[in-house]
């Protein structure tokens, strides 16, 4: 009887996080759109519904009456699995982040906790599967046949390899601070009020984890795979209709499993910014931060132009991976002193 | 280096605050500006017909040779129009009708907002150029 409760609550936990994944992606579509045009001092969508609320609606009905076009030259198996493992690697990724502490379903001793898998190496799970969705990309731009497609996949790759080594130093520092790759446990080690949060212990490793996490989410300043101007594109040139729409639901929840995990790691995931807020639930404390990333995602979005290839390949490596040494070893350094 | 950055940040920042410039065009309009060159219409006369007198000099200067005209006399020995095409779909909206006009019959219209399925109904004929007065007040 244990075992049938403990599968009734994965399931239902599986069905509701991914749900509201999806829901969540359908509208940062719609707050990008929005947020840019406002940027913009226009109206962004404002047709469908009010304030244009239904027009990720419109969007994917849209994306399903689209003609499927499979260009005659592609490696036709090829690109059809590529957005598969795009969509696949980034809402699987989800599957770690703790987004809220346990409650007790009331008139029973059954403790539902906020999270779908704790597993112990989740930091290592989630650049792992990360990593996995950049083949999508890299695979799905060269099976199109296309040269636009392929160069914009080979950037992918380029990219990917350069920025996952400055991010997954950039964190490490996390992970000496609070002795453990398991996401809870992290923040736990965050409780007791903002000025915990491990933000203030690891200022650098915040700002460059930040940079790299834009640059593995490809998103501008650092799109290079789909550099509209020079590449029409890149990688998803030759996709059409849901294929498409696979690979844009993909880029969007990697964003929030992006913000989600800085959330986690830098903001004290669902912890309340104060002890004393900690009669509001913390799945709304951790939404309310993600929300701030996600904001700040599409704001500089608005700000900053793209960069050129060679500079980003420049600062990746010459930038942004000696200061996560450097930051990794001063870190290190400080916690041996203190013993 | 970082500074820079944050100044835009606050400068896109300030922009998302400010009320958007834009015009939402079906619901609210830009008033035409006070020359604009539209649609075209007839002057009407005392006796509520055209002021035209089929002279023929609208056809003439038209550089897209939009216009056609038939004249005839009615029982005063007055010259009327008795046809007088104008193809809207073809028309420029360069206005010479209207500065060669010497009877001030014709006139470029304020309105711009003109969509038919037909090409044939974009042929305006005297009952059409002085039903478009109406238009213009």
């Amino acid at each position: 009887m244990e075992l049938l409760y403990l599968l009734i609550e994965l399931i239902v936990k599986c069905v509701v996080v991914f749900a509201g994944l999806m829901i969540v992606v359908a509208y940062l579509t719609w707050l990008e759109r929005k947020v840019l045009g406002h940027i913009q001092v226009r109206m962004g969508p404002n047709r469908c519904g009010p304030y244009g609320l239904l027009q990720p609606f419109s969007d994917a009905v849209k994306a399903f009456f689209k003609e499927d076009l499979i260009p005659e030259r592609a490696d036709k198996a090829v690109f059809v699995i590529s957005p598969m493992i795009c969509i696949i690697a980034a809402i699987s990724i989800f599957a770690v982040i703790p987004f809220g502490n346990q409650f007790t379903i009331p008139g029973t001793n059954w403790v539902v906790k906020l999270r779908l898998a704790d597993i112990d190496v989740g930091l290592l799970y989630i650049f792992g599967i990360a990593s996995l969705g950049e083949y999508g990309i890299v695979l799905g731009g060269w099976s199109s046949g296309n040269k636009f497609g392929l160069a914009g996949s080979l950037r992918a790759a380029a990219q990917m390899i350069s920025y996952e080594v400055a991010l997954g130093l950039s964190i490490i520092g996390v992970i000496i601070l609070s002795q453990s790759l398991r996401l809870t446990e992290i923040v736990s080690a965050q409780a007791g009020g903002f000025w915990n949060w491990n933000v203030w212990y690891q200022p650098v490793a915040f700002v460059l984890y930040i940079i790299c996490g834009l640059a593995e989410i490809n998103r501008t300043p650092f799109d290079m795979p789909e550099a509209e101007s020079e590449l029409a594109c890149g990688f998803n040139i030759e996709y059409s209709s849901m294929k498409f729409a696979l690979f844009f639901m993909a880029e969007y929840a990697h964003m929030v499993t992006m913000g989600a995990l800085a959330v986690t790691l830098f903001w004290g995931g669902w912890q309340p910014p104060h002890p004393a807020l900690g009669f509001i639930p913390g799945f709304i404390w951790f939404c309310i931060k993600l929300f701030v990333f996600l904001f700040f995602f599409i704001w500089q979005r608005g700000t900053y132009p793209r960069l050129r290839y060679d500079q980003i390949m420049k600062f990746g490596w010459k930038v942004l991976l000696p200061l996560t040494l450097v930051n990794l070893l001063i870190t290190a350094l400080i916690v041996a002193l203190k013993g | 280096m970082i500074i820079p950055l944050l100044k835009g940040l606050k400068v896109t920042l300030g922009y998302f605050f400010s009320k958007p410039i834009t015009t939402q065009y079906p619901e609210e309009k830009i008033p035409p500006a006070k020359r604009w060159r539209g649609i075209q219409y007839f002057e009407k006369d005392e006796r509520g017909k055209t002021k035209c007198v089929a002279c023929g000099l609208c056809m003439i200067v038209c550089p897209s040779q939009c216009i056609y005209i038939e004249t005839a006399e009615d029982e005063e020995g007055k010259r009327y129009p008795s046809t007088y095409e104008l193809d809207a779909s073809r028309c420029i909206f360069c206005g010479f009708c209207e500065e060669a006009c010497p009877v001030k019959a014709i006139f470029m219209g304020k309105n711009y907002e003109w969509v038919e399925e037909k090409r044939d109904v974009y042929l305006m004929t005297t009952e059409r150029l002085l039903e478009e007065k109406a238009n213009n007040p």
